[in-house]
């Protein structure tokens, strides 16, 4: 291509990276050196290893954490089974769809679900266990999030396990390997980087997942992004807003580093 | 014959958690009691009540709106930078694909908190312009993640053929590449088309007072409690989307874009 048109193509690109990518995040690290007050000052750093937010932030991980757990505990045996069945895109596509209502009407629809009358209470009754508080709760907040996650953790792993060679399963079947030590030394490596990727797409948002904990959680559980949120929109602290996203920041790059980037559901 | 019908209660489990909340909210849709418990009788009241809110309808307009224009200039300005991305060396390359991925994987909220930063910074007023500038940006480079491995795959001699035959710079582009690429294309800009229509989180912190989007307002209601104006729109919404997965599965099969994707 001449280097002409390639600089004229490349202009409003590159105007973007540097207007919505680059310049965002240099602005986000500068305004976590400024107090409430406007006032240049590297508190909010220390504030952010006081115990208060250091606490917030080692439980949101610990959330992050869980919901990843859970979901991927779900998501390998069904991406799996769907492997399996016959018309399998048409499944997958199926299990798909969920994720693509959205966000805010399923948490909604978990408020009537766990709500003191709602479906769940009402089972709880019949099975005998009785009525309980399940809304506001951080199990609610687990479980909706990875009601919502599951679709995104099921894709890549379904992938994965789809580019799977057969031949390779028959060849350890006929070395007599056990179907435990097939799945352990070679189903699993295999697909590794498809866990890798459901990984990435769980964790990382589940740390900043603020409308959940606002709708579901009812304040409960605090996780960066609600902290973000707060100063940001509610006390009007951006300097430390700015600092827990920083942090936040940084937390996703070493899980990139950790996991490599992919695309979704590549 | 036992182990199968195991893997089939687990399958159908699934599909069950997938699919009870959004059936458990249609069915309520149609309550006339007004709760999302014990169903009272059945009643339009809901529909009837959403399609006579003016102030809904602007708010669905201004959704509509935003996500088209968003997805047309974000899949322009895509397309002319995955061409430049691939005439670029490979080191290049690399480094501005590492940037261009950064939004894909940044958290929502560390992308609504940054360009509100940035908005106020350049003293843009938040409002109308400031949704549909970062509904641009965040959807400019899933476009050039679909158009790439078109681009990618497409040979060079195809271009130097055009050229050798006589054709200049803009007649290689829209007879020779832009056709080629054009699955890619379709499916960036429908990619580009449902990010904006389902984004929350960004357009939460740059919507500023007085312009509001469909996700915004739903959660706005849904903070207020349960209210079954929501339930007859998420069962609109519902049908909407399920003829938006058919076109989009229609489109991907016809032209070979792989896989399934999804929704942020």
């Amino acid at each position: 291509m001449e280097n002409k048109t390639r600089t004229l193509y490349m202009i409003p690109y590159i105007g973007w990276i540097i207007l919505f990518v680059v310049a965002p995040i240099a602005l986000v690290v500068y305004y976590s050196f400024f107090d409430i007050h406007g006032n240049f000052t590297v508190g909010n750093y220390g504030k952010f290893f006081t115990p208060v937010y250091l606490k917030m932030a080692i439980s949101s991980f610990w959330y992050a954490f869980l919901i990843t757990i859970i979901s991927l505990a779900a998501a390998y045996p069904t991406a799996y089974l769907l492997t399996k069945t016959k018309h399998k895109q048409l499944w997958l596509l199926l299990i798909i769809v969920p994720s693509w209502v959205n966000l805010l009407l399923k948490a909604y629809a978990f408020i009537g679900i766990f709500g003191a009358h709602g479906a769940a209470n009402q089972f709880l009754d019949i099975i005998g266990i009785g009525t309980k508080q399940l809304l506001f709760t951080d199990f609610s907040f687990v479980f909706v999030s990875v009601y919502i996650f599951i679709p995104f953790m099921i894709l890549p792993i379904f992938n994965a396990l789809d580019n799977l060679n057969p031949s390779l399963l028959d060849a350890t079947k006929d070395l007599g390997a056990s179907k435990w030590t097939t799945f352990r030394r070679v189903i699993l490596p295999l697909t590794l980087n498809g866990v890798k990727s459901g990984i990435q797409v769980v964790f990382i948002p589940s740390l900043s997942l603020f409308m959940l904990t606002r709708l579901i959680a009812g304040n409960r559980v605090i996780t960066l992004g609600t902290a973000i949120e707060q100063h940001f929109l509610v006390t009007q602290d951006w300097g430390m807003g700015s600092t827990i996203a920083v942090f936040l920041i940084i937390a996703m790059f070493l899980i990139m580093a950790l996991t490599g980037f992919r695309r979704r559901g590549a | 014959m036992g182990k199968k019908s195991a893997a089939n209660i687990f399958l159908i489990f699934m599909f069950f958690i997938l699919y009870a909340p959004i059936f458990y909210l249609i069915f309520y849709s149609f309550n006339s009691g007004g709760t999302m418990s014990g169903f009272d009788g059945f009643t339009w009241e809901w529909y009837e009540e959403i399609f006579q809110d003016t102030r809904l309808f602007i708010i669905v307009l201004n959704t509509v709106v935003i996500a088209l224009l968003s997805a047309l200039i974000s899949t322009i300005i895509g397309v002319f930078g995955a061409i430049a991305l691939r005439s670029l060396k490979q080191r290049q390359q690399q480094t501005l694909l590492a940037l261009n991925n950064v939004l894909i994987v940044s958290p929502d909220v560390i992308i609504g908190a940054s360009f509100l930063i940035l908005f106020t910074f350049i003293g843009f007023q938040l409002g109308f312009y400031s949704v549909l500038l970062s509904h641009i940006a965040f959807s400019i480079p899933i476009v050039v993640l679909m158009v790439l491995p078109k681009l990618m795959e497409m040979s060079p001699s195809l271009v130097d053929a055009a050229k050798d035959l006589g054709a200049n710079s803009w007649e290689v582009l829209t007879k020779v590449v832009l056709p080629y690429i054009t699955p890619g294309i379709f499916a960036g800009f429908f990619m580009a088309l449902t990010y904006s229509m389902d984004d929350f989180a960004v357009t939460f912190f740059v919507t500023g007072n007085g312009f509001t989007t469909l996700s915004v307002e739903i959660y706005s209601m849904a903070r207020q409690g349960i209210s079954l104006t929501i339930n007859a729109l998420s069962t609109i919404l519902f049908l909407v989307t399920i003829v938006l997965v058919l076109i989009y599965y229609y489109l991907s099969q016809r032209s070979g874009v792989k896989g399934v994707n999804f929704r942020k």
